[in-house]
């Protein structure tokens, strides 16, 4: 019964066309082959792929379905669910203003005016210059000496609108 | 020449790297040598960056210390002890520090937390080598007796949870230290992980072997990287001492330990959602039963037990039940970290036995406002603790005290506000925060907080003011006995005690315009 009908072949794309950089695409490969035994990887990985590229490319998130064997909507939906990953490049640096309430108690409402009026974006956005993107945070664990923020990693405590300022200032000078 | 400058985080926020690198400067230019700690915080966070010398084996306080007035504490003979401007005399002796009941907190501040060796020698891991020689059901029983309960919030006996643990019937069984602290207000957690990241570690091993579990992971929110950095040198340390591994100090009993970093969501402080998210999925809540101690983790039987929980182990099994259990009061036994923040002058965290009551932690330890005004709202338990007036500040920290004023204890996280505080605001925060932080999973929570926003904000502008009102109430009765979970359930309490406390920040002041927002 070895008829040699011609096997249909039907082309499955397997990925959409990408606009990964080449070492974006290693990175992201590179965090997928290191992480994917673990159980529940997908947090680790995404984390992996934030540190080395910044945020999560949207075209990143069918290449680690398919690392994971999981759907592209899977992936979305976890990447889009946490609001630490970030979907577009930020600017240079991101800073986090806390706006919970100890920080509040502290005349966090007023500094988050500042910064806002001072980097001329709102939350999410990115300054011009493509120096700062400003993004909400809901604490940060230094309730007692607050306003408080954070810039990449790096917290600041007792943050006045002058403390602010000289911050930005002495980050602003090329390291 | 021995000198302690915090690595905790919120000393680091205040200056004690740059306070750190100045002394390692001076005191090279000065050709004394130096050994310089970096301890956990002792707690007294208005004097960060607390500096410690040394001194014939009395430590003496200076803070706080930025990194331009180290020269002129060489010049003083800080070294040797000697005062000045900045000096708080013997740090033991502070009177913040030398009222408070230590238990869980005992080595914070005081050891170095990259060494396991200064651990040891201050107590630690005996509580693991007495849990060594017990069967698991009387380490068990030895918890239940303690009468501890989970520190997270909802102050549910840890040994009961353990208990069915212990009972189920599973190849595999997990270990879950939920470390996803996001209340605003509390920091204990975290000061706990940067201080003495053993103790979480110790702690967690106990349960492992009290429920026959070998695997256990620590969810951490991004927010922390100084406790990451902290915990993984300890699990570090404790693998390649044997504390931790496959054959804990040659006893052939197994205990894994992870920490796995969350991503920025408060819905996965709750242990159903936490646990969908160290599964890699969206931090959605799941429904109960079944309970998670006997389908927790991958289905498997979890302890899942927050932070403070587990570091309160190793001294119950170390000391004894009875020695644990002889603190506090009512039902609420043992001590709790109490975590002093927002607009207060003396902010920091207070570990005593519950039954000190709201005035005198505020005022006593507090010393009252930052701003110098008079304390207006206290909001204890997190951002879904309610709001209470100074009439409510005699009650007891006891579970069951703030639950009768329709409050919570929760974390231990007190925020006082002084009398510029606009209470509407701060309820319609609630709603809002609410509404960015639902998982989305069941609709009083997910569309009720939305509408709550609105709600308020029309109330605040005075359209038809009783009729919103009464919705506003509607509203939240329906988040209270229609939520899935704690963050819909409770939402209502912050906004109904600011309602019914605080009514007048509710009325449209004649001739203004909106003030919402």
């Amino acid at each position: 019964m070895s008829s040699q009908s011609p096997r249909r072949v039907i082309p499955i794309k397997v990925e959409r066309q990408s606009n990964l950089t080449a070492k974006e695409r290693s990175a992201v490969l590179d965090a997928c082959m290191r992480l994917k035994g673990l159980p529940g990887a997908l947090l680790p990985i995404l984390h992996a792929v934030q540190e080395a590229l910044r945020f999560v490319p949207k075209d990143a998130v069918p290449l680690i379905a398919r690392e994971l064997n999981l759907s592209v909507a899977e992936v979305h939906g976890v990447v889009s669910f946490y609001h630490y990953f970030l979907q577009e490049r930020p600017g240079r640096q991101v800073m986090h203003l806390c706006r919970a309430e100890a920080c509040q108690a502290r005349g966090g409402v007023a500094l988050e005016a500042h910064v806002k009026a001072t980097l001329g974006v709102d939350f999410h956005g990115t300054t011009r210059d493509g120096a700062i993107t400003l993004e909400p945070v809901y604490c940060l664990g230094n309730c007692a000496l607050g306003p408080s923020l954070m810039i990449d990693q790096q917290l600041h405590g007792r943050v006045t609108a002058e403390r602010f300022d000289a911050l930005i200032t002495r980050r602003q000078e090329p390291t | 020449m021995r000198i302690y400058v915090p690595r905790d985080a919120a000393a680091l926020g205040v200056g004690a790297d740059e306070t750190a690198r100045s002394i390692l400067a001076e005191a090279q230019r000065r050709g004394i040598a130096v050994e310089l700690i970096r301890n956990g915080s002792r707690g007294l966070l208005w004097l960060e960056p607390l500096v410690e010398v040394d001194v014939a084996g009395t430590r003496m306080a200076y803070g706080p210390v930025q990194f331009n007035d180290v020269a002129g504490l060489f010049e003083a003979g800080f070294t040797t002890g000697k005062p000045h401007a900045l000096s708080h005399g013997v740090t033991e002796q502070i009177p913040y520090l030398k009222k408070q009941e230590r238990l869980t907190f005992a080595r914070v501040g005081i050891t170095d937390p990259r060494s396991l060796e200064d651990y040891k020698q201050h107590g630690g891991y005996r509580g693991l080598k007495t849990a060594l020689t017990l069967k698991p059901e009387d380490i068990v029983a030895s918890v239940t007796a303690s009468g501890l309960r989970g520190r997270g919030g909802a102050a549910f006996p840890a040994g009961i949870k353990w208990k069915t643990v212990l009972g189920a019937q599973s190849a595999q069984k997990y270990i879950v230290c939920n470390a996803d602290e996001g209340d605003s207000g509390t920091f204990s957690d975290r000061m706990l992980m940067e201080g003495d990241p053993f103790v979480l570690i110790e702690g967690m091993t106990i349960a492992g072997l009290a429920t026959g579990a070998t695997q256990g992971y620590i969810y951490l929110r991004w927010e922390y990287p100084q406790a990451k950095l902290a915990l993984e040198a300890a699990i570090a340390a404790a693998n390649a001492a044997g504390y931790l591994g496959q054959n804990i100090l040659g006893s052939s009993k197994a205990f894994e330990l992870e920490v796995r970093m969350g991503a920025g969501a408060y819905i996965c402080g709750e242990e159903t959602s936490l646990l969908e998210s160290l599964e890699g999925k969206r931090g959605q809540v799941r429904f109960k039963p079944p309970l998670p101690a006997l389908q927790g983790l991958w289905a498997k039987p979890t302890v899942i037990n927050n932070v403070i929980t587990f570091a309160s182990v190793p001294i119950i099994l170390d000391r004894g039940a009875e020695f644990y259990q002889h603190f506090g009061m009512g039902r609420s036994r043992g001590t709790l970290p109490m975590q002093l923040a927002g607009n207060i002058k003396h902010g920091g965290l207070v570990e005593i036995a519950f039954g000190m009551t709201l005035r005198e932690i505020l005022y006593d330890y507090g010393g009252g406002s930052f701003s110098g005004r008079p304390i207006r709202a206290v909001q204890v338990g997190g951002p879904l603790g309610a709001y209470h007036p100074e009439s409510q500040f005699d009650t007891p920290l006891d579970y069951e005290a703030f639950a009768a004023i329709k409050g919570m204890l929760g974390h231990g996280g007190i925020v006082a506000f002084d009398d510029t505080v606009d209470m509407a605001a701060q309820a319609r925060y609630a709603m809002e925060f609410c509404a960015i932080e639902s998982c989305g999973k069941c609709t009083p929570c997910r569309i009720g907080s939305t509408r709550g926003v609105e709600v308020i904000d029309r109330l605040v502008a005075g359209e038809n003011a009783a009729k919103q009102e009464t919705i506003l109430r509607d509203l939240c009765e329906t988040l209270t006995y229609g939520s899935l979970c704690a963050l819909g359930g409770l939402t209502p309490y912050p906004v109904i005690s600011a309602l019914n406390h605080f009514p007048q920040d509710f009325v449209k002041p004649v001739g203004a315009s909106s003030a919402a927002g």
